[in-house]
């Protein structure tokens, strides 16, 4: 027994060991390391979701929406739970795909993040957050997901706000689109992290690209209390969302329909022209009233995720690259447009503004002949008669002799090159800096673009004088293009006699946008001022404050003196009338509003002529500048001119119009009213146009429609249609 | 060996509980105490960690009354029998519970939670026998190691021989559950009745080497299923696989240490209401202490253990009679790996085996194991020949 007490005392003191082991490990555990697991235990107890901000509107100058939100039933599909289910959840694709109507295929596409080797239309935002699949599920469909969600497990069906276009394709390039924001805009993005989630979309054009921080607004923060499973139950912390500002812009949405219109009946009567631009300003101020490209495209695709097919027909030639804005990145040469800036070096140069200048039917420049339209000559004429007529024999003879004085083909070491310098007062050869993205710069080219260019051909050219072209079946061709390899190689860095005959009536090199050419349009016929256009106007609160203005920078000045600009702006005043769009503006009732403005027809190579036609009005204190662009179009008097005089006779209300479209036939000039609630007050007499303000989704906040019909519609319609409660 | 009788067999039942010299007098109260302590406890914390399983629901911890109440029940029957009558028994007892780890493997067995350990009754009631086991394995080493060779204090070879027999015997049955946890126990049980009973130190030393080439060849030869190797992984290192197999250690220890010095509240604790921490009710039931309860808490479930444990090994050296000290020895020690492998796996410091935490976890088996454990140490007790 004694034996068996000591062993007994030994087993005691492990006892005590073990005890004292647990309670220290126990007082380690939980008063050290306490306040840390406490901190772990709130991460893992709590998940962070991002509730998106409401969105601003984008309206036009008189308040109506020309982007708004519309609450929808989102389908979405939680892939991270979907791959780890039997097939990767293939079957439950196979029947989602049977309910929304779309081939599995298709839909695991869109449900596969974005990657190397890994194209449209795959998943451009967090792999973790639902990925949207139907952004406009109806009701039916909706019903059949959530009432048998146990055969959908990880499909999700929710309210949400989306995108809504109530002018269908109009403006649609202008007005850009929305994407899921990336992983890596967001590492761009320092200190605005917070601003996102996944599911958050970014602007990724136009409007939506330039004002995304305004319009965005600041997410809120719901800190849900979850289990195990990722239930919640419930809320330790919420912040709600800030929603976006709303944008004014001075777009008129019934001058952008005229435009719109305008332009399809243009591309209609043109059989080969593949594609349009027109755009309205308002000389005075700068701003955009209308910016129209077409073809157009519905911008309703990128909602929900664009498809496959849905993103090659917007950037396929067969369907004219719809998203494409011919206005901003239609690089065309002018004609005889351009003839405004042309005038003006020939005054630079030293020509009178008053002289009598010969009008042959053609004119020799260096060892080549350049003719007059039809090698028609038109005798002796001053300066006004030129333009009106659109003589080209004496802007061959201005260019050239500047050529020749500053050194032809061997030129002096500074050169003035006074009709290049000249465009680019004009504001051509760079971007306008209008308040949209990726615009393109046009090209003026003077002797170093010449030079530049030949260092970058110059191999090519060297090598086609060699070769020549023998897969180019036309003997005659291949021959002409050998000897212009050959002419390229050897002085391809020379501007040639030619060229700058060629430049004094905008063909050959010379590129110009619809844009470029209507502000210089705009400078000419107001107070000589180059102005950066704006199509924002202001950014309004959502309760209606005004945040900002949005002013139109001035960026330059025109190389001419207000005596010489009423000359040239009175000179085409006469062109509808009397000039090469007389035939054109046949009936059009000038004694009620003038119209002026040139015609323009740029030869391509190889294609149709580019229709032209740049115009302003009313003469005498012009409101509007219409500049209409239509490639391939054929001559510009018969294509571009026509479509002018629709938008004019919409937004005066001639013809078929019975009102204008604008009231007194003038841009709206004050800003609309929003009111706290979110209604446009004092709105325009509209034809019945429903303003709607935004709509939650999902966030839980209450947010106002407005539903003003405009004649006397202040107020009415805070009936809070269409809200939405937080859902969960 | 002295021969006692228990005082005037011949007086009534009744006179004999209430009289002066009553065994019940004689009963350790701080024992009992200390372990309906537990209990309460335990039915607590079953209750909060099972209430959130449906709204009101109070089904389990309905049932866990209930199993306190038989387990009671039993513990004051065993405690009634004199030990040297169950010494008697001892033989029946062990093979019974075999008995019942043999009806687990036919077709009567039942598979809860992955392990294989299981006899339906019905009516949604079942029977654990491995947890009777440790009982009739404890009984029969006792039984077997009792009686001392001639001449000496020390157990006889050919005891030794039979109580090693019975425990590989156990163990085998046990470990085609298979359960780790339990055989660990056994183990645990079998070695302490060798050390109590004065088994030569070369011996045990010898044994001991003999065990673990036993577990080096189990590693060796892959005889563990994987996710038993997984828990061991995760034990060393949590962050491994914080999803996984690690998720069990990395989620206890989270609860327990958020709880920290004075803990949140009975059903306040936010990691047991999302029930992060799994088979909380059970295995993981410390971390429900952990967390509601506090340091403060949960310390006092391990001194209320250390208390029974304590008076228990008073008990074994207080008797003065082999079989009793050596049943209320393992007993003690039983309870103190148990104990120290719970707790220990829930605060990190042991690998997670499926052992439940003596009298406060939910089970009905080990509730009524770990009770009649105590009826046997109370038994001893009132038997033994003290007078302070």
């Amino acid at each position: 027994m004694i034996r068996m007490r000591t062993r007994l005392v030994v087993l005691q003191v492990i006892v005590m060991a073990v005890l004292a082991v647990l309670s220290l490990r126990l007082w380690q555990v939980q008063v050290v390391r306490g306040q840390e697991l406490v901190t772990r235990a709130t991460e893992t107890r709590t998940r962070s979701v991002i509730v998106p901000a409401v969105r601003g509107q984008i309206l036009d100058s008189s308040g109506r929406p020309l982007v708004r939100n519309q609450t929808s039933l989102v389908v979405s599909i939680d892939r991270t739970g979907l791959i780890r289910m039997p097939e990767q959840g293939v079957p439950v694709l196979r029947k989602l795909g049977e309910v929304l109507g779309e081939p599995v295929k298709q839909l695991q596409k869109r449900i596969t993040p974005c990657g190397p080797g890994v194209s449209k239309p795959c998943w451009t935002g967090s792999p973790y957050q639902p990925i949207p699949v139907e952004e406009r599920a109806d009701t039916r469909e909706a019903l059949q997901i959530l009432e048998r969600q146990e055969e959908f497990p990880g499909v999700s069906a929710e309210v949400q706000s989306v995108r809504q276009y109530p002018g269908g394709k109009a403006g649609a390039q202008m007005l850009g689109y929305l994407q899921p924001v990336t992983a890596a805009e967001l590492e761009k993005r320092e200190g605005l992290k917070a601003a996102f989630s996944g599911v958050d979309l970014v602007g990724r054009d136009g409007l939506e690209y330039i004002y995304d921080d305004e319009l965005r607004g600041k997410a809120g923060l719901r800190r849900v209390q979850v289990d195990r499973m990722g239930k919640a139950i419930g809320v330790e912390e919420q912040v709600a969302p800030i929603s976006g500002d709303t944008l004014v812009t001075s777009i008129d949405a019934r001058v952008q329909a005229l435009a719109e219109e305008a332009l399809q009946h243009a591309m209609k009567n043109a059989p080969k022209a593949d594609g349009a631009a027109a755009v309205v300003l308002e000389p005075k101020t700068g701003r955009v009233l209308a910016l129209a490209s077409a073809p157009g495209y519905d911008p309703a695709v990128w909602a929900g995720g664009i498809s496959d097919r849905g993103y090659q027909r917007l950037l396929s030639d067969s369907t004219g690259k719809p998203l494409v804005s011919r206005a901003l990145n239609g690089m065309f040469a002018p004609g005889s447009t351009f003839k405004v800036s042309s005038v003006t070096s020939m005054l630079r140069a030293g020509y009178p503004l008053n002289g009598t200048y010969d009008c042959p039917g053609a004119v020799m420049v260096g060892d080549r002949a350049f003719h007059n339209f039809h090698g028609i000559g038109l005798g002796s004429m001053n300066l006004h008669t030129a333009l009106v007529k659109s003589c080209d024999t004496i802007f061959y003879s201005a260019g050239y002799a500047q050529w020749l004085k500053d050194g032809g083909l061997n030129p002096k070491k500074t050169p003035k090159e006074v009709f290049a310098n000249t465009a680019k007062a004009f504001g051509f050869g760079k971007p306008t800096g209008i308040d949209l993205p990726g615009e393109s710069a046009g090209r003026i080219p003077d002797r170093a673009w010449k030079k530049n260019m030949w260092a970058q051909t110059s191999g090519n050219s060297c090598r086609r004088a060699k070769t020549g072209y023998p897969e180019v079946t036309d003997k005659s061709r291949a021959e002409f293009l050998k000897r212009l390899a050959n002419e390229n190689c050897l002085e391809g860095f020379l501007l040639r006699a030619g060229d700058s005959a060629n430049f004094s009536i905008g063909q050959g090199d010379v590129l110009v946008t619809p844009l470029q050419l209507a502000r210089a349009y705009a400078a000419l016929v107001s107070d000589g001022k180059l102005r950066s256009p704006r199509i924002g106007w202001a950014t309004i609160r959502p309760d209606g404050a005004l945040v900002r203005r949005i002013d139109v920078p001035v960026v330059g000045e025109l190389p001419l003196s207000k005596k010489e600009r009423l000359y040239i702006k009175d000179a085409l005043s006469d062109v509808p009338s009397d000039g090469t769009a007389a035939g054109a503006f046949a009936g059009f009732p000038m004694n009620k509003v003038r119209i002026g403005g040139k015609t323009g027809t740029a030869e391509v190579w190889g294609k149709e002529d580019t229709s032209w036609f740049a115009s302003f009005a009313p003469t005498n204190d012009p409101h509007f500048v219409v500049v209409v662009m239509v490639s391939q179009g054929g001559m510009g008097a018969s294509t571009a001119a026509p479509a002018a005089r629709e938008i004019y006779e919409g937004i005066f209300g001639f013809g078929e119009h019975k009102k204008p479209a604008l009231p007194g036939g003038r841009p709206v000039s004050k800003l609309p009213k929003i009111a706290a609630d979110g209604t446009v007050a004092d709105g325009p007499v509209a034809d019945g146009t429903v303003t709607e303000g935004t709509v939650a989704g999902k966030t839980g906040t209450r947010t106002t429609v407005a539903d003003s019909t405009g004649e006397g519609g202040t107020g009415k319609g805070t009936t809070g249609e269409g809200v939405t409660e937080a859902g969960g | 060996m002295m021969d006692r009788t228990l005082m005037g067999g011949r007086r009534s039942f009744a006179r004999r509980a209430v009289g002066a010299q009553s065994a019940m007098w004689r009963l350790d109260g701080v024992m009992l105490v200390a372990v309906a302590a537990l209990c309460v406890i335990g039915t607590l914390l079953v209750w909060s960690s099972t209430r959130t399983w449906a709204p009101g629901s109070t089904g389990l911890v309905k049932k866990h009354l209930l199993n306190v109440v038989i387990g009671t029940l039993l513990c004051s029957a065993v405690t009634v029998v004199d030990h040297r009558a169950i010494r008697a028994y001892a033989p029946l007892a062990f093979l019974l519970s075999l008995a019942g780890l043999g009806l687990v493997i036919t077709p009567l067995g039942a598979t809860i939670n992955g392990s294989h350990s299981w006899i339906l009754l019905g009516g949604g009631f079942a029977v654990q026998p491995s947890e009777f086991a440790k009982l009739g394995l404890l009984l029969i080493i006792a039984m077997l190691l009792a009686q001392p060779g001639e001449g000496t204090d020390r157990p006889r070879g050919l005891d030794v021989g039979f109580a090693l027999f019975a425990a590989v015997l156990t163990m085998g049955l046990v470990m085609l559950q298979p359960d780790l946890g339990t055989t660990l126990v056994l183990a645990v049980i079998t070695a302490a009745g060798l050390v109590i009973a004065g088994v030569r130190k070369r011996w045990i030393i010898l044994l001991t080497l003999i065990a673990g080439a036993g577990v080096f060849c189990v590693f060796a030869f892959q005889m563990l299923e994987p996710y038993q190797v997984a828990r061991f992984t995760a034990f060393l290192d949590p962050r491994v696989d914080p999803r996984g197999v690690g998720y069990n250690s990395t989620q206890s220890l989270i609860a327990i240490g958020s709880g920290q010095l004075f803990g949140k509240g009975l059903f306040d604790g936010g990691q047991t209401t999302g029930r992060f921490v799994p088979e909380q009710h059970t295995d993981f039931i410390f971390t429900v202490a952990g967390e509601e309860f506090g340091f403060l808490g949960s310390l006092t479930v391990v001194l209320l253990l250390g208390v029974v444990l304590v008076r228990g090994l008073r008990i074994a050296r207080l008797c003065d009679d082999r079989f009793g000290t050596l049943v209320a020895g393992t007993i003690v020690c039983w309870l103190a790996f148990q104990t120290f492998v719970n707790i220990g796996m829930t605060i990190g410091i042991m690998p997670i085996t499926g052992l439940p935490l003596p009298f406060v976890s939910y089970g009905g088996t080990a509730t009524f194991a770990n009770l009649i454990s105590i009826g046997l140490l109370q038994s001893i007790r009132i038997r033994e020949q003290t007078f302070n």
